[in-house]
């Protein structure tokens, strides 16, 4: 053990503990010796993403921050699962409990294991880190099975196990976590409920008005909201909870009860320890206690009379404490934090920053509402700065606000121009103009210096090398864009890498913000989409990409532009290794005739075809065919374009079905034949395969395609989606079972084009609906929970009807030189070179 | 031993190469790529990649490059550097005149890469 070093003790290791000490590390890595107490079992996690663990999109293994291997990489020693009790400030040692392995970390009663020694641990320095537990208002029966916290990784896994096996759930409290929590229990097929005592939804961050919009955003997704509502008593039979009553006499029948009604300091071990609590522990502005060798941060800190329940304030405290604990700059201040949330809660797009109400008459109040699209965007101007704004369905601003808030720059005069942006054109603000200290990302307090440190002398080139050097952008994401600035004012570009989520990489937006700019702008073309977001610059790997989306999002509409498409969708036959192509005609359901057939075997004898293979769609592939014979060999064919070279619906194939087989129950001949009719060409973000089964012995693998219908007894069909039998092998899931053909097409229909909005391109059918889940396309697609359905089947028949033959193009070529081959210049004069 | 041109070669309208692709010219047996991007810029370079003898001229163009459609290499159309280490392909100059495209392969070697 190194003599000249100090020891320091962390109680608590979420994300203030963790952070902290990361800060100290950067600042002096060996000054202290570290030890920390975390009284859960793990190393620390990005609490703000638990919706995201409910909701399913990320797993708990992705949201942890610092993984166990880190503690021992940076030489601290955590004792996981022990909690600090007191600080014997006489002794200088902290004293720790190890807890019940099923203990909850917050939880004011011990739960210790019975007959372990007292963890002791001598200090030289302490920091308090402990946090918050969840507040549960008054009520009769919570804390029994079927209700539960919203607060840990574990709460996360008991919700979702008990959603599981339940119909009905609620959730008290109608606050950003509340409705995060609602949103992740409806991925889990159950009804939900949220109640709120307040007259308002999220009462903190918004005014009535959006509060009542935001009301109607979140029952539009088929979530339950009552306000004015208060529990009294949470009733049970047998154990298991039946229902709920409320102050004013009424019931609502519930399965299970999840709390978030937010959250109260924990401060027993200063209480326990003799230092000064008022609401929570009180710290000066380096962040100590009452005794100035014990300081503390995060969300048990009392501060200025203030408490703060955000990462933003928190980032600060720590940056603040390091420097202070380490002397590096032992005069730093904290000098409070202003407020700004975003809320994740998936379809709803909410920004709040700042107050909510003006104070007096000299504060002006800019609203502009959009009701019918569900937008409304208030800012109160207190000074010429922004001293509060609500931004909901329309988030847009929300980066540049927020800057503009927290650093005070001055608003334009036009304040329109603050919500809807300059009409030149320009940003209102550039991230280059912004000072070094502003900071870029709010999630995990990065500043703009910081980045370009890591883009200049890090080597960062890309946005997610950036969030990996400083963590900027691994938090909400919401400030990707503005790293992207940054590195293109930096570098001049930004290097493509894979593992980002753009949708296509030459534009540094996900596929929701790229639609949002397409739609916004009524972008109807590639080169239109360069001119209007990269300035002119057209990256050709982003053209096919951004093809497939307008197409899809402006049926009709769309501004075709020939080079913007691969060269399969310039011939409409797929390019081979020697530059050939192959061609491949559509023959419906894999039922052919003999008079189909011989014309076949005749462009194959006329045009010298090398290979002649049958495909596993249950399709003749003619392949090696010279790019100036295509528009030949398609006429003599007579038969329409197989689409075999493109990112569409492809294939329907089938057994034999009713006609011969022994065993079919359902006719899949015709049923595949009417849907090969139905969805021949319609595009999408990746090929799509589908089969029909007569009987559940799959002959035709149904059960492994894209889409598949398989006949059952009783004259039904199922219909499974996601199947895979590629490079993935993947039984699909059964989304429904219907009684009739149309209802087969209905029902494949909706769920193609949700595929084509949602899907991100290159997203095979089961990639998506693995992101999805069944559960949730199920609700939506069958039980219509968002109200969409008909949206869909309307869009979807828009598509259909759009379909035209590509292959007629061999009669008319859309463009000079589409269909020829290379052309022979006429060379005046050769000289030899033996020089 | 290569070939030199002696003399810079027309190729016909400017305007048989759709905007924003490329078209392939056989040059004294010589595959040819020549590209009209969408600003109005004329690129030349040999039509087949290095890497799998892709045809070029059936690529993506945009930013003053080109990917190939076989596996995607991809490369600077005013360099001809590629995108993967030590892979380049030959450029040559190409110009308009009276809307007819003009490539001046003067004292340039085919088929080396600068």
């Amino acid at each position: 053990m190194n003599e000249g070093r100090r020891k320091l003790v962390v109680v608590g290791n979420g994300m203030a503990g963790a952070r902290v000490v990361e800060e100290i590390l950067k600042r002096a890595a060996d000054r202290f010796e570290i030890v920390m107490f975390g009284a859960e079992p793990y190393g620390n996690y990005n609490r703000i993403l638990l919706s995201n663990v409910l909701n399913g999109s990320q797993s708990a293994t992705e949201i942890f921050m610092n993984p166990l291997s880190w503690y021992r990489e940076n030489g601290i020693r955590l004792h996981a699962g022990v909690k600090a009790m007191r600080i014997d400030r006489e002794r200088k040692v902290v004293v720790g409990t190890r807890l019940q392995k099923a203990a909850l970390a917050y939880s004011i009663q011990d739960t210790a294991e019975p007959d372990t020694a007292p963890v002791e641990e001598p200090y030289d320095n302490v920091i308090i880190a402990t946090g918050s537990r969840p507040f549960v208002p008054p009520m009769e029966g919570f804390g029994g099975p079927g209700t539960f916290l919203f607060r840990t990784i574990d709460d996360c896994s008991r919700i979702a196990d008990c959603a599981r096996e339940s119909r009905r759930a609620t959730v008290i409290g109608g606050g950003l976590l509340g409705l995060e929590a609602a949103r992740g229990l409806l991925t889990h097929g159950v009804e939900v409920t949220v109640l709120e005592a307040a007259p308002q939804l999220m009462i903190t961050q918004l005014d009535p008005e959006a509060g009542d919009m935001l009301r109607q955003t979140i029952e539009a997704m088929g979530i339950k909201v009552m306000c004015n509502t208060i529990t009294t008593k949470i009733v049970r039979t047998d154990g298991r909870i039946t229902h709920l009553e409320f102050k004013d006499g009424t019931t609502l029948d519930t399965d299970m009860v999840v709390v978030s009604t937010g959250i109260r300091p924990i401060t027993e071990i200063a209480t326990a320890s003799a230092l000064t609590v008022n609401r929570a522990i009180v710290c000066d502005d380096q962040m100590r206690t009452s005794d100035p060798a014990i300081f503390a941060v995060g969300e048990c800190v009392e501060h200025r009379g203030m408490l703060y329940g955000l990462v933003d304030p928190i980032w600060e405290q720590a940056k603040v404490l390091a420097d202070v604990l380490t002397g590096t700059r032992s005069d730093a201040a904290y000098q409070g934090s202003k407020l700004g949330t975003k809320l994740k809660v998936m379809g709803v797009e909410l920004a709040s920053m700042g107050v909510t109400k003006p104070a007096d008459a000299n504060d002006e109040v800019v609203v502009y509402r959009e009701p019918r699209r569900g937008i409304y965007k208030k800012l109160i101007v207190r000074g010429g700065e922004i001293a509060g704004a609500i931004l909901l369905g329309d988030v847009e601003s929300a980066g540049t606000l927020m800057q503009m808030f927290l650093a005070g720059i001055k608003a334009p005069e036009r304040r329109a121009d603050l919500l809807f942006g300059a009409p030149t054109g320009v940003g209102l603000l550039k991230v280059a103009d912004l000072p070094d200290n502003a900071q870029i990302c709010n999630c995990n307090g990065v500043s703009k210096e910081q980045i370009v440190a890591a883009i200049q002398d890090k080597g960062c080139h890309s946005v997610s090398k950036v969030g990996f050097c400083t963590k900027a952008g691994m938090g909400c994401g919401s400030c990707k864009s503005l790293v992207a600035q940054l590195l293109e004012s930096y570098l001049g570009e930004v290097a493509y890498d894979p593992s980002e989520h753009f949708y296509v990489p030459g534009i540094p937006l996900e596929k929701s913000q790229l639609v949002g700019e397409i739609r916004n702008r009524g972008i109807k073309s590639v080169s239109e989409a360069f001119a209007q977001l990269t300035g002119g610059t057209e990256d050709p790997g982003s053209k096919v990409g951004l093809a497939s989306l307008l197409k899809t999002l402006w049926p009709g509409e769309y501004e075709d532009e020939r080079d913007a498409r691969f060269i399969n969708d310039r011939v409409h036959a797929n390019i081979q290794k020697n530059g050939t192509f192959s061609v491949v005609p559509r023959i419906y359901a894999g039922v052919t005739t003999a008079d189909e057939l011989m014309r076949i075997a005749q462009v194959a004898v006329k045009y010298q075809v090398p290979l002649v293979k049958l495909t596993g769609g249950q399709r003749i592939d003619l392949l090696g065919i010279k790019k100036e014979d295509l528009p030949g060999v398609w006429k003599e064919l007579g038969m329409p374009s197989g689409h075999a070279y493109t990112k569409a619906f492809r294939t329907c194939k089938s057994c034999v079905g009713t006609d011969f087989c022994r065993y079919g129950v359902g006719d899949s001949i015709a049923l595949a034949q009417k849907i090969e009719r139905r969805f021949q060409g319609v595009e999408s973000p990746h090929k799509m395969k589908l089969a029909t089964a007569g009987c559940p012995r799959n002959c035709s693998e149904a059960y492994v395609k894209d889409l598949g219908a398989v006949a059952i007894e009783g004259g039904k069909w199922e219909i499974y989606v996601g199947g895979a039998a590629g490079g993935s092998v993947r039984k699909g899931d059964l989304l429904c079972t219907v009684e009739t053909h149309d209802e087969v097409l209905l029902y494949m229909g909706r769920f193609m084009q949700y595929y084509r909005e949602h899907g991100k391109y290159l997203e095979r059918s089961y990639g998506f609906l693995e992101r999805i889940g069944i559960d949730t396309l199920r609700k939506i697609l069958v039980e219509d929970s968002l109200g969409i359905c008909a949206q869909l089947d309307a869009e979807i028949q828009k598509a259909v009807d759009a379909y035209r033959d590509p292959w007629t193009e061999a009669e008319l070529p859309v463009y000079p030189a589409q269909f020829s081959g290379p052309e022979l210049a006429q060379v005046l004069e050769v000289a030899e070179n033996n020089g | 031993m290569a070939k030199v041109i002696a003399a810079p070669i027309t190729l016909g309208s400017a305007a048989a190469i759709p905007l924003g692709q490329g078209r392939c010219y056989v040059v004294a047996g010589e595959e040819i790529a020549v590209f009209r991007q969408r600003d109005g810029r004329l690129f030349a370079t040999q039509n087949r990649c290095p890497h799998r003898q892709g045809p070029l001229a059936d690529g993506l163009v945009g930013a003053n490059k080109v990917i190939c459609p076989l596996h995607a290499h991809s490369f600077h159309l005013e360099t001809g550097k590629g995108g993967e280490p030590a892979e380049c392909v030959q450029i040559y100059e190409v110009s308009e005149v009276d809307g007819q495209l003009v490539l001046n392969m003067e004292g340039v070697a085919v088929e080396t890469c600068r």
